[in-house]
This record gives structure tokens, sequence and C-alpha cells, in this order.
């Protein structure tokens, strides 16, 4: 996707670069998002973004404002750091499910009820994407993998992990919510949904973050029409959609 | 390091840990984060209390992974920042040091070594030498490695550290033991008050908001062909510049010595004193102690090498140093080797009787 193709206004915090991700992944819509809200919002020189590990490592060749790197599930921890250094910036995190509710729980979790005023863009696909699709934290029950061919089984590996409803109960974190961009409603939402927390920190009010239910066609074996279907049909019921805390 | 003018002096008496606290305050540092352990806990303590008295950030972070990846983050923003620990927690904090190199982010990681493998215990142990001085975490790259003997030396060489991580965008160890942490020698040059010294290093490099400038990026992935053996190549002539000029290290007696001691740290105070013992013996007895552990200062014990001296290395481990001072000497001097580990420390006779059956 470019960001010229069907654009006529140029997205400043979005570079004018061919994105490497696959046809039908939800990145490339994600990225887009953030970049126009951030436009909106009018932070583009305010703002420090911490790329994850996984698919969308490469994060800041295609968002035009300061970006950082940070080791697979760490990216809390230094936006804590730069947080705390840099307290008048805009600080978020873009995680995927296996950078934030596997190998970055600690991180999260203890960021979150430290009540770190940042923003956490969470990627939720139920799959590995960049290491060729193993079972994350949130592979749904039954869900076949390259490390659950039979499908994911309770007994052997445990359930779904839960971030909203988990991160809510933590005193520290004021807005949270789960969005979908399986349709251009709900898209749109997705897209109400990062503005707000990104409002949410520029008015300090402390921790927010927003799970996006993203397609990966690729992995889950679907097309991109029917990985947007089978977000609907199968992720939202366990995944359910809203704001899960508003406080 | 900052110049101090007399009415700066002023003798204390402190502890190793307070001291190397102190000194981050007076070098600037506004960052820390670390994770308790012993025997390093007094300077956590001293960085919470300090941090809250100088506007600083400290943060009692849920690991030791997220502690060295705050001051990445906090290094990242343009921060003096640093993280403390002891050994099993500078295990844990491989990774991040790893990523520091790569994205070239300066910080200081001071371990306070104790006795290993694994838990170990609290004793104070040199055990972790190869880890810091070879890198220690994943990667081809190398950390500085400053390894203080006494509580002034260790409040001179925290500042130092901060130099020389800012000058070199590369992390800076300051490698102790729990005795050097614990112990309380009076300390010339310590200012009471902080007089809010700050390094006025630039750094256009950091992620600070694009403000009036193009965005900044912070990576140590390099995707294309060819461009992370050139990141590689670049760090590599940055390590041999450091190699050049950062060498350290403190030579007692050499001259006549028929025998040189080699040790650091604390068994280096030790070995002090049996250079004084030995030679009122009537055995000539000299004491070179590298204060770079990384760069080692392999050019000294080469020179002495051919004047034919011999070497006793002597470590709180099984033989860690020992390699270092065999590869400087290339087979031209006989190198000798005696050290404790698991927390025990070479006592003066045993290593008298080591000299005497040279």
């Amino acid at each position: 996707m470019s960001n010229k193709k069907n654009n006529k206004q140029k997205i400043k915090s979005l570079r004018d670069v061919r994105m490497h991700y696959c046809p039908g992944c939800g990145h490339t819509i994600a990225h887009r998002l953030i970049c126009e809200v951030i436009d909106e919002l009018g932070i583009r020189e305010k703002v420090i973004g911490v790329a994850p590990v996984g698919c969308a490592v490469i994060a800041y060749d295609y968002w035009n404002f300061d970006v950082t790197e940070a080791a697979h599930g760490r990216p809390p921890a230094v936006a804590t750091g730069i947080k705390r250094v840099e307290r008048d910036k805009i600080v978020f995190t873009y995680q995927g499910d296996g950078d934030l509710a596997s190998i970055g729980t600690a991180e999260i979790i203890h960021c979150a009820n430290r009540g770190e005023n940042i923003s956490v863009f969470f990627i939720n696909n139920a799959i590995y994407g960049m290491t060729g699709g193993q079972m994350a934290p949130t592979t749904l029950i039954g869900q076949k993998t390259a490390t659950t061919l039979t499908g994911r089984d309770i007994k052997r590996d445990g359930y779904p992990l839960k971030v909203c409803e988990l991160l809510a109960l933590l005193p520290g974190t004021r807005y949270i919510e789960r969005v979908a961009l399986s349709s251009a409603e709900n898209i749109r939402q997705a897209k109400r949904a990062m503005k707000k927390a990104f409002q949410t920190q520029i008015e300090n009010k402390g921790f927010s973050l927003v799970e996006i239910l993203s397609p990966c066609p690729t992995n889950w074996r679907l097309s991109p029409a029917e990985a947007m279907k089978w977000i609907d049909e199968k992720m939202t019921s366990y995944f359910p959609l809203g704001v899960v805390k508003d406080d | 390091m900052i110049p101090m003018t007399n009415k700066d002096l002023k003798k204390v008496l402190i502890t190793g840990n307070e001291a190397i606290g102190e000194a981050a305050i007076q070098a600037g540092c506004t960052f820390y984060a670390g994770y308790p352990i012993t025997p390093q806990n007094e300077l956590t303590a001293y960085m919470s209390r300090r941090m809250s008295e100088t506007g600083g950030t400290f943060i009692q972070a849920e690991s030791e992974l997220a502690a060295i990846n705050m001051v990445f983050g906090a290094s990242a923003a343009g921060a003096r920042a640093m993280t403390s620990s002891s050994s099993p927690g500078i295990s844990l904090k491989q990774e991040g040091i790893s990523y520091l190199v790569g994205c070239e982010l300066p910080a200081v990681i001071v371990n306070m070594m104790r006795a290993g493998p694994g838990l170990g215990n609290i004793t104070p142990a040199q055990g972790d030498y190869f880890q810091a001085t070879r890198g220690g975490g994943h990667g081809d790259y190398r950390t500085i490695v400053l390894a203080p003997n006494s509580v002034q030396e260790a409040f001179e060489l925290q500042i130092l550290a901060f130099d020389l991580a800012d000058k070199y965008r590369n992390p800076v160890i300051l490698l102790g033991d729990g005795t050097l942490g614990q112990m309380m020698e009076p300390m010339a040059g310590y200012r009471l008050q902080a007089t809010g010294y700050r390094l006025k290093t630039k750094k256009p490099w950091a992620v600070t908001g694009c403000k009036e400038r193009e965005p900044n990026v912070i990576r140590s992935l390099f995707l294309k062909e060819g461009v992370l053996e050139e990141h590689n190549k670049k760090l590599q002539r940055k390590f041999a510049e450091i190699e050049k000029r950062e060498i350290r290290y403190e030579e007692k007696n050499t001259e006549d010595a028929e025998i040189i001691l080699v040790a650091y740290g604390t068994v280096s105070r030790i070995c002090q004193a049996v250079v004084e013992k030995a030679r009122r013996k009537g055995i000539k007895v000299g004491l070179v102690r590298p204060i770079t552990l990384w760069p080692f200062p392999y050019g000294i014990v080469n020179k002495l090498a051919d004047l034919k001296k011999k070497f006793l290395v002597i470590e709180m481990n099984y033989g860690q140093m020992l390699e270092d001072v065999k590869l400087a000497a290339e087979g031209k001097g006989k190198v000798k080797f005696y050290g404790r580990g698991g927390g025990g420390i070479p006592q003066e006779e045993e290593i008298i009787k080591k000299i005497s059956n040279f």
C-alpha cells in the first residue's frame, strides 16, 4: 500500500513508501489510522513511537516521526523510560500479541499498573505472523496454527488471553477499548478509539490501550475478504468489541 | 572528568555503593531504574533518595529486564541513565545491553559482583569477568569495563563512566564486587551539595520529537544485504578507537621486580599489601593493576614479558583475567595463577606462598 494511491490528502505522519506487508494485512490499516490521528491532533513533532518485534518491526520505515526499536516484549519499559524523561511528549507503543501478551506480559502489566501516561496500540491477530504462523497467546480455542496442528487445546495450550479485561482490573489504567479492522464502520471506530487514547495521554489522565483485532490472511490461510469475516464471526465472540474501561 | 576546586573537597566516610550513587548524581545522571538484589541494595536506596532531591527519575522496576529497557528508553530520549545490579541480575540485563550497543546508546551499568554460578550466594567474587569483558549478551560487541579498587576510585570512575558512555555512545560497566560496595572508606571530593552539574553533550540523535528537524530513528535492525555488516564494521572501528585511547592501569614496583602480580578490584588491595610484605622479605615483587578490564592493558603486560618478568595472576575466581594476561605475555613470560571463587578471597599468606614457590 502506498501513501499516494487513492489519497488526495497526504498524511504527513506516514512516509510515502511501499509497505512490506502481505495483501490484506491489518498492519497497513492500523499504521495509517495512527498516522491520520497524529496529523489530526497536530502532535507529529511531539510524538515518540516505540516499534515492536514482529511483522511491524520496521514500522519506523513507514512512520514519519521519531521512533525507537525495542527488544521483543519490552516496549512498555522503553516507553516508560522515554516518557519519564520527556514528559511533555506523546509516547506510544505498537505491539503485537506475541510481543505484548506473551513475552512482554510483565512489562505491560507493570507499566499499566504504574499508570504510565502512555498509549498502547495492541495488534491482536491471534497468531505469530513473522515467524510463520505459530500459536499466539490470543490464538482461539481450536484454531489451527503451525504449533497447534490439531487446533488449540485448552488442556495442552491454555486459554486465549484477554488483555483488555485483565488490564482493566488495574487501578492504574484509564482508558481501554477493543476494536476491529473488519469493516469500514469498525475501522472508523478504531480510529476514534486511537484518537481517544492519545487524548487521554495529552490530558495527562494516564495509561490508555486500544486492542485492535487485525486480519492475518496469510497465516490464517484465508483470502483477505474471508479474513475480515473470520474476525466478525470467530474473534469477536471471544474478544468482544467495545469500551472496556473509561475512567 | 569534573574539575574539582579545593573548596569542594570534603572528606567523608562513605560506602562504595553510596559513593557510586553520588558520583552518578554529580555526573548529571537524571534517570535510574533498578531491581533489588544484594549486595548492591544501598545503591538503589541511595538513588531513590537522591533522585527525588535532584528532580531526576527513580523507578523500582518489576524486573532486571524492565530496568535495563527503561534505561534504554531514557537514554534514547537523551538522558544520562543508569542501572545497577549484582551478578544474577546482570545476566538478565544482557539482552538490553546488547540492544544498547546495537543502537549505539550510552548507559552506565553497575555490577557489584557476587559469587555464582546460579544463585550462588551474596559473598564477593569476580566470576563475571568473562561476561563483562567479552560482551556478555548476543552479538559481536564490547562494553567498556571499569574496575575500581577503592571507594575513592569508584566515585571517580563512575563519573568517568558517564563521560565515556556519551563520548562513544556505548554502554559502560562499572565492575566491583560485594566488598567494594559494602565497605566504608574516607573519600575526598564528595560535594555534599549537588551542584546541578550537567554535561552539555549534544545528542542530536535522540528521540525527543521531530520538531524542526527530520525524524530520528533508533534501531539495531538492518535487513538489507550488507547493511548490518557495515553497521558492525562501524562498531568495530569504534571499539578499536576505544582500545587505542582508553586503556587505564596502575603499575607498582615493576621496574626491578622479578615477579609481577596482576590483579584488579578488591583483590588488588590485598596484592598491594603483598608487594610490600614480600619486598620486606627481599623478594622483588611488583603489581600491574588493570583499571579498564576492557580495553585490557595488553601493552604493559607484553612490555614486561619482553623483560622476562614472571606473572602471577590473582583473582577471586578460577582464572578468567588469566587468559588476557597469557594473551598479552605471548609466551614470553611465565604466567601462573592463584585464585579462589565462590566467595573465597585469596589471603596475603596464600599469595606470598605462591610467590615463594614460583
